[in-house]
């Protein structure tokens, strides 16, 4: 029988992902991953909490059910990045990083370790074989499709993954995790950055980076007042700046890490903001083949934003730059820019250097 | 799959001869054992009866023993009792770092009131020397809490020895003695401890039910309160059915102790033999000789014990590691960290093997084999 390790975290979607698998024939076993130590402030432990309803869905299911623990990797190739990238006055995407050195790397080996054929995963996001190689798929669920988050995957690691809601409408997951009375059914989605959860942002960043408040400038100087710590602001925040007066609203446009100057602007569609071209480093090609011409395709430089036409070419192995056909607002450095040609997802890589009329945007960072 | 179930020293299958002994007291003897009716003394007589062949097992007298809803609970009441009566006389609390998290945490929480608690070192065989509790004891000193046969790894500690140093000294003697009870002849006298706590679901009698001695004289503080049982010093209904099934349980492990640990032992001989057969890597943690029969701490060096218990458990093999869990992963055994240290590859890679009641030699040998077959693939990456 085919094994199939599924990566647990108690919520819906991997419920029904083993259910799903499950219901499909596979010898299915529920591993939850425990990745950060975290007790809240009436020392409940939500990893814990979430624990006990993966227990709870593995049994309703029929399934062993078992957790590993990689805090250590996670901080090392996770929170360190994350801190280092905040350091660096960047916004940094911890879920891509989680994707690629622990849930599809020490997980998957953890898997396979145990026997299994696949990795199974709740993701929204599909796998096919076609022409010869595995082909990376957004969700059928244009609202949820995570390939964003997958970016920096390879055919090593979808050769062996199973992604079993990938064609399914988030609905219709609550709807089949309600029919089969799993526990989480109505459990709520989990939002934000998985280790800080539901917190605040600012306390928790505040217990591991010292917060240096600074001034808050136009570009050409004009003090417009005081920020709390440049790692609390990213490119295009207009909330929480405090800077009154009449007039349209302000922007964070830029970053001055050395001065630790907080650059604001005004007006939504201010140009500070909009750019045309990027340096993206860490490329990942999905198909394991860096393509030598240049390509044109479209990209998303957050997640849940629309796809922008634009081309790609690699200057070196791991470096592109990346033009696009139309000016972009607030695309920020340390996110992910994400490449698909129609359905498919290409790759990825990290935003590093933005431009505008072939001009290097200092200010941003 | 056929499964074999090694983590007896987690729990352990309740005996069918316990099972019987049992039955009637849910059923035709139900009687509460303090009401005054034909019913009550009923129960009355079989929970006596019960102390007291308990008691006679580590040589105390009936009225000694306190019947407590496992040995965690023993193992508070001991601890929590006498520092709480005795905090006039000093402050100080002395034990092992590789107790029992039921001694542990409790004293912990002891800390958190006030009271001072030194945390004696192991050496790399897992065990403590009078020395050192010697070196240890304060004027102050009130309770020396140290575990008789470690769960984890068996190791021994040299309880009688301990014992004879605190003859000449006003602390109390605790002792978990819930690994070794049944495996080990236990006379409270000989031994001179003043507190021994014992469960019953250790040694094939039923979950919920344990007992701790507490030597006439000693100053103890009850913290259940409520009816009058145990002599006011735990309050509740007795448990009458748990403790008669406890009883026969008891009488069983000491009928059996000998023929039991000659099995275990060749258990472990057979065990160890099959690993070295297969050419594995592995070291047995703990004391060499020193130990309890019945437990088997092995570290198989190259593989990680995360990947090698599911696979372990995927084979039917039951077995475990460390003692703590949080969220259902593995914690690093403090006892083996206290052992090895923090790095040690040891803390990574090591599995304990419990045996008891229905393990047969053709079940170990298979086991053993599947173990070594598991560890050979596990190190092959």
């Amino acid at each position: 029988m085919t094994r199939v390790v599924v990566g647990m975290s108690g919520g819906v979607d991997s419920s029904v992902a083993a259910l799903l698998l499950k219901q499909q024939g596979y010898d299915v076993i529920g591993i939850f991953m425990k990745n950060w130590d975290d007790t809240d402030e009436n020392g409940v432990c939500t990893a814990t909490e979430d624990y006990e309803d993966v227990v709870r869905v593995c049994n309703q299911i029929g399934i062993p059910y078992y957790a590993v623990n990689f805090e250590k990797q996670y901080w090392e190739k996770v929170f360190t990045y994350f801190l280092d990238e905040y350091k660096a006055g960047r916004t940094p995407n911890p879920d891509v990083m989680c994707n690629k050195e622990i849930k599809f790397k020490a997980f998957l080996e953890h898997a396979m370790a145990l026997g299994a054929d696949y990795l199974a995963t709740g993701h929204y996001a599909r796998v096919a074989y076609r022409d010869g190689e595995y082909k990376l798929l957004r969700g059928l669920d244009a609202n949820k499709d995570q390939t964003y988050f997958l970016n920096q995957l390879g055919q090593a690691q979808l050769s062996k993954v199973l992604f079993p809601i990938g064609e399914l409408q988030k609905s219709k997951v609550r709807e089949i995790a309600k029919e089969a009375g799993l526990a989480t059914a109505g459990k709520k989605d989990s939002t934000g950055i998985c280790f800080i959860g539901e917190r605040n942002f600012k306390q928790f960043l505040s217990n591991y980076l010292p917060a240096q408040p600074g001034e808050m400038q136009t570009l050409d100087g004009q003090l417009k007042g005081k920020h709390d710590g440049l790692m609390y602001y990213t490119i295009g925040q207009r909330h929480g700046l405090g800077i009154g007066g009449s007039g349209e609203p302000w922007f964070v446009v830029g970053k001055n890490v050395k001065d630790n100057i907080l650059y604001v602007a005004q007006g939504f569609d201010n140009e500070l903001l909009y750019s045309d071209a990027i340096i993206a480093t860490n490329v990942n090609w999905v198909s394991d083949r860096k393509p030598n011409e240049p390509i044109s395709c479209t990209a998303k430089f957050r997640y849940r934003q629309p796809d922008v036409p634009v081309t790609v070419e690699m200057i070196n192995e791991t470096t592109a730059r990346v033009s696009f056909s139309q000016r972009v607002r607030a695309v920020t450095p340390g996110q992910a820019v994400v490449f698909y040609h129609g359905e498919q997802c290409l790759g990825g890589g990290t935003i590093d250097q933005v431009f505008r009329n072939g001009e290097r945007l200092t200010y941003v960072g | 799959m056929e499964r074999t179930y090694l983590d007896h020293a987690a729990t352990s299958p309740v005996h069918p001869q316990v099972v019987e002994a049992m039955i009637p007291y849910m059923t035709t003897y139900f009687g509460n054992p303090s009401s005054i009716h034909s019913f009550g003394r009923e129960s009355r007589r079989a929970l006596d009866e019960a102390r007291e062949t308990i008691a006679k097992t580590v040589g105390a007298k009936a009225n000694e023993i306190i019947f407590t809803s496992g040995g965690t609970e023993a193992d508070n009441l001991a601890i929590i009792g006498v520092a709480m009566a005795n905090r006039e006389k000093g402050r100080h609390i002395i034990t092992t770092s590789v107790e029992h998290h039921a001694v542990l945490n409790t004293c912990k929480y002891l800390q958190k009131q006030g009271f001072d608690v030194t945390y004696l070192p192991v050496d790399e065989h897992g065990m403590i020397s009078v020395e050192q509790v010697k070196s240890a004891l304060r004027d102050d000193t009130i309770i020396v809490s140290i575990m008789f046969g470690n769960n984890e790894t068996g190791v021994l500690q040299p309880i009688h020895d301990i014992g004879q140093l605190l003859r000449d000294h006003d602390a109390y003697f605790h002792t978990d003695a819930v690994q070794a009870y049944g495996l080990v002849p236990i006379d409270v006298h000989e031994l001179g401890i003043d507190l021994l706590s014992v469960s019953s679901h250790k040694v094939n009698g039923p979950k919920g039910v344990g007992f701790l001695y507490v030597r006439e004289g000693v100053r103890l503080m009850p913290h259940i309160y409520g009816g009058e049982q145990e002599r006011k010093r735990r309050a509740g209904t007795e448990n009458v059915p748990g403790i008669v099934g406890f009883q026969k349980a008891a009488e069983l492990a000491q009928q059996t102790m000998s023929e039991k640990r000659a099995l275990y032992e060749q258990f472990q001989h057979i065990m160890l033999t099959t690993f070295e057969r297969e050419g594995i890597d592995y070291a047995v943690n703990g004391h060499e000789t020193n130990r309890l029969p019945h437990v088997l701490n092995v570290a198989f060096f190259g593989t990680n014990v995360e990947a090698l218990l599911v696979n372990l458990d995927l084979a039917g093999i039951a077995a475990s590691s460390g003692s703590a869990c949080t969220a259902g992963s593995i914690d690093p055994s403090h006892v083996l960290v206290a052992m090895y240290g923090n790095d040690s590859e040891r803390i990574r890679s090591s599995v304990r093997f419990s045996f008891g009641y229905g393990n047969t030699l053709e079940q170990i040998e298979r086991a053993a084999y599947d173990i070594a077959k598991i560890v050979k693939r596990l190190t092959k990456a």
